[in-house]
């Protein structure tokens, strides 16, 4: 569904990614585990548009998305979950989830997506009239995350969903992205709670000061050595 | 209504129109041509003067702002404080210095034993309407959605499929179509002349910084507090007594609450 090949991309004369390869078939969950300045959040970036590559290919359904314009990715199917969320604050939940169904093939099922986003979290048709900065760290999350979705896309990107949420939270969110692979999506997923994201994902990539380090089933790389040594510390 | 209309372009595209004024004095030009050498229709003068101004809206943001928006804040202020004087010039050189009205004089009413003028009444109920369509096409319609949220969170705008240079240019083509029409209902009021701008413009900075800038809400109720102050000392006293009122309530208000009367965190 999607694959990267040789990907480069960085800020100004700082590069971030180094012929970064990567793929995710249809119907997977693959997360992308690594410390702090690993380059997660720029492969996020780069797949989604914000940052333009400096080298290799993004490829989504056949289609390059290096040389798609980034606000036309997401009519490709793409949803990015941004990190630290980047709701927009001061307006109401609703308003961030009509947001997130801007492009025009989302506006004839409005209704029908709002009420779906709404079953998976029903808080937020408590809070719908609410301002989105008002409420809690993981009711922003479900919003991020329902506004993603209100694009009816076929490959979620999550960044970080559990950066900054107390461990209760944490643990919500994880099981969020279960209910959601659970419907039938696509997730790529980048974290740094590397125990956790583990036992949700089918595959996993190691990315290390922008290079792919390991790769490999996640059972396998949450049994394997290197990665404890590497990463975990135990 | 200005303030409206000013706030909308700062608030979305986070750049100050110095020159905000003289697009309105630009208008105003528009409808003394167009109706009174011209003799076309009133209405039709009023669409074509509040079309004409919006494009011009339109024009200042693509030759001037969009090359600038990555620049610093005082470039941009330079900038279009620069499109003021060329626009001053430039009406001046075209139209000359004498002062112009439509030669129109609508009748004043009588309500209750209070005089009204019917071009006053005019101009509130235009305002009026102009603000609500303003309102619901900001709350309503996924383009103003789409106004709104850009002025939260710029960056994060392709994420939701919205190109950012379209909402930049719509914004400000509705600036610009604010400016018209408020140019059509002051020349029903005021004369004309190339200057006209500076005896607006700055009312229109103050009540945009008393109302914060970018908040919308803010904006109409510092600009009826203005009208209030300035009318009340006015009536007392005289009317230039109403202006100094009120730049005093500016100044203190600047030292008490500098956000701005409903200021919000930043």
């Amino acid at each position: 569904m999607l694959e990267l090949k040789s990907v480069r991309a960085g800020y100004g004369s700082f590069q971030a990614l180094y012929d970064v390869s990567l793929e995710v078939r249809e119907g997977e969950a693959v997360g992308v585990i690594g410390p702090n300045g690993a380059g997660k959040t720029t492969l996020m970036r780069v797949v989604s548009g914000l940052i333009r590559p400096t080298s290799g290919s993004i490829v989504m359904d056949g289609i390059d998305l290096a040389a798609t314009p980034p606000h036309r990715i997401v009519e490709l199917g793409v949803a990015h979950v941004p990190e630290s969320r980047r709701l927009f604050a001061r307006m109401t939940v609703e308003d961030n989830l009509k947001m997130g169904g801007f492009v025009p093939a989302a506006r004839p099922k409005f209704r029908r997506q709002l009420d779906a986003v709404y079953e998976l979290f029903p808080r937020l048709r408590e809070r719908r009239r609410q301002l989105a900065g008002s409420m809690s760290g993981g009711e922003q999350q479900m919003c991020a995350i329902g506004r993603a979705l209100m694009s009816e896309p076929k490959l979620l990107l999550l960044d970080e969903p559990s950066a900054g949420l107390a461990p209760v939270l944490v643990e919500q969110v994880f099981e969020l992205v279960r209910r959601i692979r659970a419907g039938g999506l696509t997730v790529l997923i980048v974290e740094q709670n590397v125990q956790q994201v583990l036992r949700v994902v089918d595959r996993a990539y190691l990315l290390k000061t922008g290079r792919i380090h390991a790769a490999g089933k996640a059972a396998e790389l949450l049994a394997s050595d290197s990665i404890r040594q590497a990463y975990l510390g135990v | 209504m200005l303030s409206l209309g000013l706030n909308l372009v700062f608030g979305v595209i986070d750049v100050v129109w110095i020159c905000y004024a003289e697009l309105i004095m630009l208008g105003m030009y528009g409808m003394y041509f167009l109706y009174t050498v011209y003799h076309q229709p009133i209405w039709l003068a009023a669409a074509g003067c509040i079309l004409g101004v919006g494009i011009l809206g339109v024009m200042l943001h693509v030759l001037v702002i969009a090359p600038l928006l990555g620049a610093a804040p005082i470039n941009q202020l330079l900038a279009t404080g620069g499109v003021l004087f060329f626009l001053q010039s430039a009406a001046t050189v075209l139209f000359g210095i004498e002062f112009k009205n439509l030669g129109l004089r609508l009748p004043v009413l009588t309500v209750a034993g209070m005089f009204v003028s019917y071009s006053r009444l005019l101009a509130f109920a235009a305002a009026l309407i102009g603000m609500v369509l303003v309102y619901l096409l900001l709350t309503r319609t996924y383009t103003g959605t789409a106004i709104r949220a850009i002025a939260q969170d710029r960056r994060i705008m392709p994420l939701m499929g919205v190109n950012s240079r379209r909402i930049y240019l719509i914004t400000s083509g509705l600036g610009g179509a604010l400016a018209g029409l408020a140019a059509c209902l002051l020349v029903l009021q005021y004369d004309v002349h190339p200057f006209v701008g500076l005896s607006f413009g700055p009312i229109t900075f103050l009540i945009c910084v008393l109302g914060s800038l970018g908040n919308f809400a803010g904006g109409f109720v510092a600009a009826f507090v203005f009208a209030e102050i300035i009318s009340v000392g006015g009536l007392y006293l005289d009317l230039e007594w109403g202006y100094v009122f009120a730049f005093a309530f500016f100044i203190v208000m600047m030292f008490v609450r500098p956000e701005g009367l409903m200021a919000r965190r930043s």
